[in-house]
C-alpha cells in the first residue's frame, strides 16, 4: 500500500480530479497549502509598491492506494497537473504501513478500496 | 428663493445621495455572491460604473436624454451642462439625480457577466449604455419622448433602469458563456456558491433603504402629496418579496434559502418602481409577492432550462421583475392614487380603466427590450469576435483580482480551491 501526495497548482486542481477520476480512482483527500520549490515566488502590487510574495498557494493531495493503482495515479496527477512552466509541482510517494476504515473496522487492502 | 424649491432641491439632492449608495449594495450584493477570488474585479467593475457613468452621461448622456427631442426618439442638446437655471427645480439637482440613475442601469450588467469578462471589456460595454443606450430610452419615456406620449407609466424606472440593465445583463451573460465548471456535459448544472453571504445581505439591505431614494425621489418634488405613499409601497413591495420568494423556495427546495429570499426583496423592489406612485399599498404587497414568486422561476428557468449563466440572477431580479414592474401598473393603476402623482384619469384594467394602459405598458415593454437587445447583443457580439470579450482559461480559474488586477481582496488569507 502506499500514500501518494501530489502538491499542485490550485487552478490544475479540477484537471487533476477529471484525470483521476478517468483512472477510476475517486478517494483523496485536498488541502490548501503555501509552498515553494523552483518556484521562487512572484510580485504582487499594492498601491504602487511591489511586494514579493515566496510562499505561493499550492493544492496537496493525498490518496492512499493499493500497489496495483499506484502508477495510474502518477500519470493521471502528471498529466492534469501539467503546464510545463515552473511551479507545476511535486509528487512524493510513501510506504503506507496500515489502512483502517473507520465504520466498519477493516484492513488493508480492503480498506483502501 | 420660494420656499418650495427650496424643499423640492434638498428633497431631490437627498433622493440622489440615496440612489448613489445603491452601488455600495449592489457592490457587496455581487462581492457576496460570486467567489472570493474575483471580489477585487467586481468592486472596480462597480466602482467604475460610477466613475465612467457619472461623467459619461454628463458629457453625452444627459443630452440624449433631456435635451430637445428630435421626433420623440433622442434628445439633440444640453451636453456638458454649463449651468442649469439654479433657481428652478429644473436645476443641477435634477442633474444629479438623473446621472445617478444612468450608473445604475449600468451596474446591473456586472453581477450577471462577473468571474470572466476583461476588465477594459466591462469598461466600454459600461461607457456605451450611459453615454447612448440608456439615454435613449430614458428619452423615450421621461425626456418627452414617443412613449411618454402615448401614455406610459414607468414612475421611477422598472423599463428605463431595471430592464434596460436586465437585458443588457442577458446580452452579456449569453455572448460570454457560462463560467467553466457551470454545467456538465449531461446537461446539469452545478452550483458555484457566493463567498459571503453576510456581504450580500448586507448589500440587499443598502439596495432597498437607497430604494426610498429612488422610488419616493422621482416624485422631484417634497409637496407632492404622493411622496409618502410611494414610500410605503416601495417597503411593502419588498417585504412581500423576499417573503414569497422565501416560501416558494422553501416549499420547493425544503429549505429557506437565503440568496433567493435576498434576490426576492429586490424583485419586490423593482417590480413596484414603475407603479409605485400609481397603485395602492395593497396592490404593492400583491405585486411584490408576484414579483418574489416570478424571481424564483426565473433564476431556476435561466440556469437550469436556458443554461445561461447569471451569477447573481441580475437578469431576473431587473430583467424579468422590470417587465412584470411596468406590466403590473396596466392592471393595478388607480385613480385616486394616481391623481396625487399627477397622472389624473388613470386606471389600470382590475380598477375600470379597460385595457388600454396595459396596451401602451406592453408597447413600452417590447420596443425597449428591441433596442437594448438590438443594441446590446451585437456590442457583445463584436467584443468577442474581436477577442476582447472573456478571459482565458487559466486566469479565470486563477481568479481575476491577480491576473486583471495584480493583487488579492483578501490578502493574508488562504482562498480555497474547492473545486
Amino acid at each position: 500500500m502506499k500514500l501518494i501526495i501530489a502538491m499542485i497548482q490550485p487552478h490544475k486542481l479540477p484537471d487533476v480530479k477529471k484525470e483521476l477520476y478517468k483512472s477510476e480512482i475517486y478517494k483523496m483527500t485536498v488541502t490548501n497549502v503555501l509552498g515553494a520549490g523552483q518556484q521562487k515566488g512572484y510580485t504582487e502590487t499594492y498601491r504602487g509598491v511591489l511586494t514579493e510574495v515566496n510562499l505561493l498557494k499550492k493544492v496537496r493531495l493525498e490518496i492512499a492506494v493499493n500497489e496495483d493503482f499506484v502508477e495510474a495515479t502518477i500519470e493521471a496527477v502528471k498529466k492534469g497537473a501539467r503546464t510545463g512552466k515552473i511551479g507545476d509541482g511535486k509528487i512524493f510517494v510513501l510506504d503506507l504501513l496500515r489502512c483502517i476504515r473507520i465504520r466498519t473496522g477493516e484492513e488493508g487492502v480492503e480498506a483502501i478500496g | 428663493m420660494e420656499l418650495s424649491t427650496v424643499l423640492d432641491t434638498v428633497w431631490i439632492l437627498v433622493a440622489a445621495f440615496l440612489v448613489f449608495i445603491m452601488h455600495a449594495g449592489f457592490a457587496m450584493v455581487e462581492a457576496g455572491f460570486t467567489r472570493a477570488k474575483n471580489t477585487v474585479n467586481i468592486l472596480m467593475k462597480n466602482f467604475m460604473n460610477v466613475s465612467v457613468g457619472l461623467l459619461l452621461f454628463f458629457l453625452v448622456g444627459y443630452g440624449l436624454m433631456f435635451g430637445k427631442s428630435c421626433r420623440g426618439f433622442i434628445g439633440t442638446d444640453g451636453f456638458i451642462i454649463d449651468i442649469i437655471d439654479p433657481y428652478s427645480t429644473q436645476n443641477f439637482a435634477f442633474w444629479f439625480f438623473q446621472a445617478v440613475f444612468a450608473a445604475t442601469a449600468a451596474t446591473i450588467v456586472s453581477g450577471a457577466v462577473a468571474e470572466r469578462i476583461k476588465f477594459y471589456s466591462y469598461l466600454i460595454y459600461c461607457a456605451v449604455l450611459t453615454a447612448v443606450i440608456y439615454p435613449v430610452v430614458g428619452h423615450w419615456i421621461w425626456g418627452g419622448g414617443w412613449l411618454s406620449d402615448i401614455g406610459m407609466i414607468d414612475f421611477a424606472g422598472s423599463t428605463v433602469v431595471h430592464s434596460v440593465g436586465g437585458l443588457s445583463a442577458l446580452a452579456g451573460a449569453v455572448i460570454l458563456g457560462p463560467r467553466l465548471g457551470k454545467y456538465n456535459a449531461d446537461g446539469s448544472s452545478n452550483a458555484i456558491p457566493g463567498h459571503n453571504i453576510a456581504l450580500s445581505a448586507l448589500g440587499v439591505f443598502i439596495l432597498w433603504f437607497g430604494w426610498f431614494g429612488f422610488n419616493p425621489g422621482s416624485t422631484l418634488s417634497a409637496s407632492s402629496p404622493a411622496v409618502s405613499t410611494i414610500a410605503v409601497n416601495t417597503a411593502v413591495a419588498a417585504a412581500a418579496g423576499s417573503l414569497s420568494a422565501m416560501i416558494f423556495v422553501w416549499i420547493r427546495y425544503k429549505k429557506p434559502d437565503a440568496s433567493m429570499t435576498l434576490n426576492g426583496a429586490l424583485a419586490g423592489l423593482v417590480s413596484i418602481t414603475a407603479g409605485c406612485a400609481v397603485v395602492s399599498p395593497v396592490s404593492a404587497i400583491i405585486i411584490g409577492l408576484l414579483g418574489g414568486v416570478l424571481v424564483s422561476i426565473s433564476i431556476d428557468l435561466f440556469d437550469r432550462k436556458f443554461h445561461i449563466d447569471d451569477p447573481v440572477g441580475a437578469v431576473s431580479v431587473h430583467g424579468i421583475c422590470g417587465i412584470l414592474g411596468t406590466l403590473a401598473v396596466g392592471f393595478f393603476a388607480q385613480e385616486k392614487y394616481a391623481a396625487l402623482a399627477g397622472f389624473e384619469g388613470t386606471s389600470g384594467l382590475l380598477f375600470g380603466g379597460g385595457g388600454g394602459l396595459l396596451l401602451v405598458q406592453f408597447i413600452g415593454v417590447i420596443s425597449v427590450a428591441a433596442w437594448t437587445l438590438g443594441t446590446m447583443f451585437p456590442l457583445f457580439l463584436v467584443m468577442k469576435k474581436a477577442k476582447a470579450l472573456r478571459v482565458s482559461r487559466d486566469e479565470e480559474l486563477k481568479g481575476l483580482d491577480i491576473e486583471e488586477h495584480g493583487m488579492e481582496a483578501y490578502g493574508g488569507f488562504q482562498i480555497f480551491q474547492n473545486d
